[in-house]
């Protein structure tokens, strides 16, 4: 990738102290001309998979070509992910901040010409205000943006993630060069405390007790202890760690360095799912980078203090997101979970007391040394602190990465900086935590999004996945969903797991084809509580969560499908039949040539019939029609 | 010595004891079946969850793993812990319905039929692991393994090929607990090219 910074060459420069760094960090500003137009090109994984990596070729060639005047050369960066992932490729053009979205290659050449050269917008690149209509020109005017409050994400969009100048430049290592030279490893479990910040990872265990503990564990059992970070994000839907690791790797590094030297731990892991290879590529970029700038390993800023650390990749098993199973993982054994009635901070990985906190903690870390527990205390509501990043996905406009403080209300989320269902419609619920969490009702939708709100809810915040769902999904089938994602993801060592998944998993197949009766409904609520109490893992514990919660919320739709036998969202398909409707049909045939099972006859310009003995329901046919003429009843 | 109540009753039990060791050493019943002193607990069957209750709160635990500690309030046959093991006890019934040595145990505890239908008839082993656990600890051998994940897993040679170490010794058939092991047995150590497709 682009490096701004020609004057550093890494390798030539080990930091001896935090002057030194300070030092750096104004060579790297007054090096740089705050005037000077900057492209920023957003080369997160959702951006680079619609292209983004060519806009920024692209970028370079048409600059080249403008033949701009040697002194305004703009220079281009490529970022992490921006968050607005059903905008990209997003372009930004600093210093003005103009804000262009979905730009190809093609319009590359239109943005240099009119803004670079003529300092103009180009309007049909800008964001639409959905509700005015009215454009804007702008990333910080923009209702997605406007809304959020980004702590953690505040670098990400703005630095190049491989280059750790840009990193250093907008504060980077602040917090630690702070904590090496005026605090004591003791102050900085202490700063942790006060802070309140609780774990990112799901369950929300104050991330300062965890420390404190592990710090009573050493005084009993001595060193070496472990810390490790938990990047095996596998909920599905859920990529904020991603982000994070990918856009601000120095971030989780600097979190995870402090975390080591509060504990005085000498060895660090990483452990990040193999399917995020970016995420593993920039980590391993920057932890090169902050053990050449004497950031990481012997003798950090000539403190005294040495640590390092190693990427683990993950083999792509779900479960070992779980920390003892990740711990078993690391040791290079099957990744099944420990019987843990012994907590990781005493016995963890190599039966050593163990921190494991999840990305997203150890991103928040290096803010909370830098800028002070009160500060961050005072960010979200009392018992959970701080802001949380999440996923926003499903039926919902603006797709993509938010962060708010903790304690907003789940319709301020969705509705407001998400934009809404797409039709307008009302959402139906929110699946927050993923396949452990639970569905939260439209009527609920003022519910504060913390810790504890949630968990009153049935619901947990997991990791920070929220699927929005509307009135076309059906609670039946969203439970098989999760259902038969965990039964291949559990690791099979405990019964009510692997057999009580797949148990529940057929019974809600039953429900889906309007078979079941009000007795399989109590069995069901048994039997997931069999799971709850009986599993060995949170794995298995919090499965049930998605079944009970629609249960809770939704019992009404079950009973429709086993009493009625219907499917009031139209998604199961034994209980849906697909027809045309004659009056909006125009017989215009696409839909009979795509139908895989040829059942759709009629007349060119006469109404078409389903033939619904034949149909297989896949509802290509209401794809294909383009005056929804295509039914479900 | 540790002192604590195993449902209500006062209990004393060693340092280092599990809840079980000292319920078994106070003839206090509880199921299990994939527990074999010879060997370390794995806590996979979930038969010996008991309660435990502290004022309102309370939380179900392994009892084949749970380390003893002084003032426990152990459980054994609350309405919770019976919602377990008759839950598992019926998918135990459905998934191994040629063990009479589950039959036996599940009838034990007043469940006859389960609402699950069986998808093998013949079928006898549950993956407790205590064939590979016995290998490894007690023989020293590591000759079976548990193979695959969730719902797929199942008993095996290590990394699914048949090994050659194994010294038929007979251990891993001895502590099966129903008697699975016979069957699976030649699979484990039999002719590499088929003995998983055997297995599965």
């Amino acid at each position: 990738m682009h490096s701004q910074s020609t004057a550093l060459k890494v390798g030539s420069w080990r930091l001896q102290s935090a002057q030194d760094l300070n030092k750096l960090r104004e060579q790297i500003l007054s090096e740089r001309d705050p005037a000077r137009p900057e492209i920023v090109i957003c080369h997160g994984t959702g951006c680079l998979a619609n292209g983004s990596d060519k806009v920024a070729k692209a970028f370079k060639t048409a600059i080249d070509a403008a033949g701009i005047d040697a002194k305004v050369v703009p220079g281009i960066k490529t970022t992490g992910c921006h968050g607005f992932c059903s905008r990209g490729p997003l372009v930004i053009i600093r210093p003005k901040g103009l804000f262009y979205q979905r730009v190809s290659p093609k319009d590359v050449e239109e943005i240099v010409k009119r803004t670079l050269v003529e300092g103009q917008a180009v309007e049909r690149l800008l964001y639409k205000d959905p509700k005015t209509d009215d454009l804007i020109f702008t990333e910080d005017q923009i209702p997605f943006y406007k809304l959020q409050q980004r702590v953690v994400l505040h670098n990400i969009g703005k630095i190049d993630p491989t280059d750790i100048s840009d990193t250093i430049a907008a504060g980077g290592y602040q917090a630690l060069a702070k904590a090496l030279s005026t605090m004591r490893p003791e102050q900085v479990v202490k700063e942790i405390e006060k802070s309140g910040l609780r774990g990112r990872g799901g369950a929300g265990f104050p991330t300062g007790k965890k420390w404190r503990s592990a710090l009573n564990a050493i005084k009993k059992k001595g060193r070496p202890v472990y810390v490790v970070v938990n990047g095996d994000e596998g909920d599905p839907g859920a990529f904020m760690d991603r982000t994070i690791m990918e856009g601000d790797p120095h971030a989780v590094l600097e979190g995870l360095i402090l975390a080591a030297y509060a504990l005085g731990a000498q060895q660090g892991y990483l452990y990040v799912r193999a399917e995020y290879p970016l995420a593993i590529r920039h980590l391993e970029i920057a932890m090169a980078q902050a053990r050449a700038f004497g950031l990481l390993g012997e003798n950090i800023l000539n403190s005294g203090f040495s640590f390092d650390a190693r990427i683990n990749r993950g083999a792509g098993a779900f479960v070992c997101g779980e920390s003892t199973a990740l711990f078993t993982s690391i040791e290079g054994k099957p990744g099944n979970p420990r019987p843990k009635y012994v907590r990781s901070v005493e016995e963890g990985l190599w039966g050593r007391p163990t921190v494991l906190n999840n990305v997203e903690t150890f991103a928040n870390v290096p803010l909370i040394i830098e800028r002070g527990s009160g500060w961050y205390a005072g960010l979200g509501v009392s018992h959970s602190t701080g802001t949380k990043v999440f996923s926003l996905v499903g039926k919902v406009n603006n797709v993509g990465l938010v962060e708010v403080p903790m304690g907003v209300p789940m319709a301020a989320i969705v509705e407001e900086i998400g934009g809404g269902v797409p039709n307008g419609k009302p959402f139906k619920a929110v699946q927050t935590g993923g396949p452990s969490g639970g569905c939260i009702p439209y009527r609920l939708k003022g519910t504060p999004v913390d810790f504890d709100s949630l968990t009153a809810a049935g619901s947990m915040m997991g990791s920070g996945a929220m699927i929005v769902m509307d009135d076309t999904d059906c609670v039946v089938d969203v439970g098989r969903y999760f259902l038969r994602f965990l039964e291949e993801e559990s690791c099979g060592k405990c019964l009510p797991c692997r057999l009580g998944l797949t148990r529940m998993r057929e019974i809600l197949d039953n429900f889906s084809k309007g078979q079941g009766t009000e007795q399989d409904i109590e069995d069901l609520t048994s039997l997931a509580q069999a799971v709850q109490d009986g599993a060995l893992c949170a794995l298995g514990s919090s499965a049930p969560n998605p079944v009970l919660t629609t249960l809770r919320y939704f019992k009404e739709e079950y009973m429709a499908h086993i009493r009625d036998h219907k499917c009031p969202a139209g998604v199961c398909k034994d209980l849906i039949t697909y027809s045309i409707d004659p009056e909006l049909c125009t017989g215009c045939m696409s839909c009979a040539r795509q139908c895989p099972a040829q059942c759709i006859t009629g007349k060119k310009k006469a109404a078409h019939i389903i033939d619904a003995e034949k149909c297989l329901r896949c509802g290509i046919c209401m794809d294909t029609c383009k005056f929804n003429a295509v039914v479900i009843s | 010595m540790i002192t604590f109540k195993i449902n209500d009753e006062e209990v004393q039990a060693r340092p280092g004891w599990t809840v079980l060791e000292t319920a078994r050493e106070y003839g206090i019943e509880i199921p299990t079946l994939c527990f074999h002193p010879a060997v370390s607990s794995s806590g996979a069957c979930r038969l010996c969850m008991v309660e435990l209750r502290e004022g309102s709160w309370s939380k179900l635990v392994a009892s084949c793993i749970y380390p003893v500690a002084e003032g426990l309030q152990v459980y054994t046959d609350t309405e919770r812990v019976r919602n377990v093991r008759r839950w598992v006890l019926e998918m135990l019934l459905a998934a191994c319905p040629a063990s009479p040595e589950i039959v036996q145990l599940a009838a034990k505890y007043n469940v006859i039929r389960s609402r699950f239908a069986s998808k093998d008839p013949d079928q006898t082993c549950f993956v407790c692991g205590l064939c590979a656990r016995v290998c490894e600890e007690v023989v020293g051998l590591s000759a079976i393994a548990t193979v695959d994940r969730g719902i797929h897993k199942r008993v095996g040679a290590p990394f699914a090929r048949p090994t050659d170490i194994c010294v038929a010794c007979g251990s891993c058939i001895t502590i099966c607990p129903t008697g699975a092991m016979q069957k699976i047995f030649d699979s484990v150590r039999g002719e590499p090219a088929t003995a998983l497709t055997q297995l599965a």
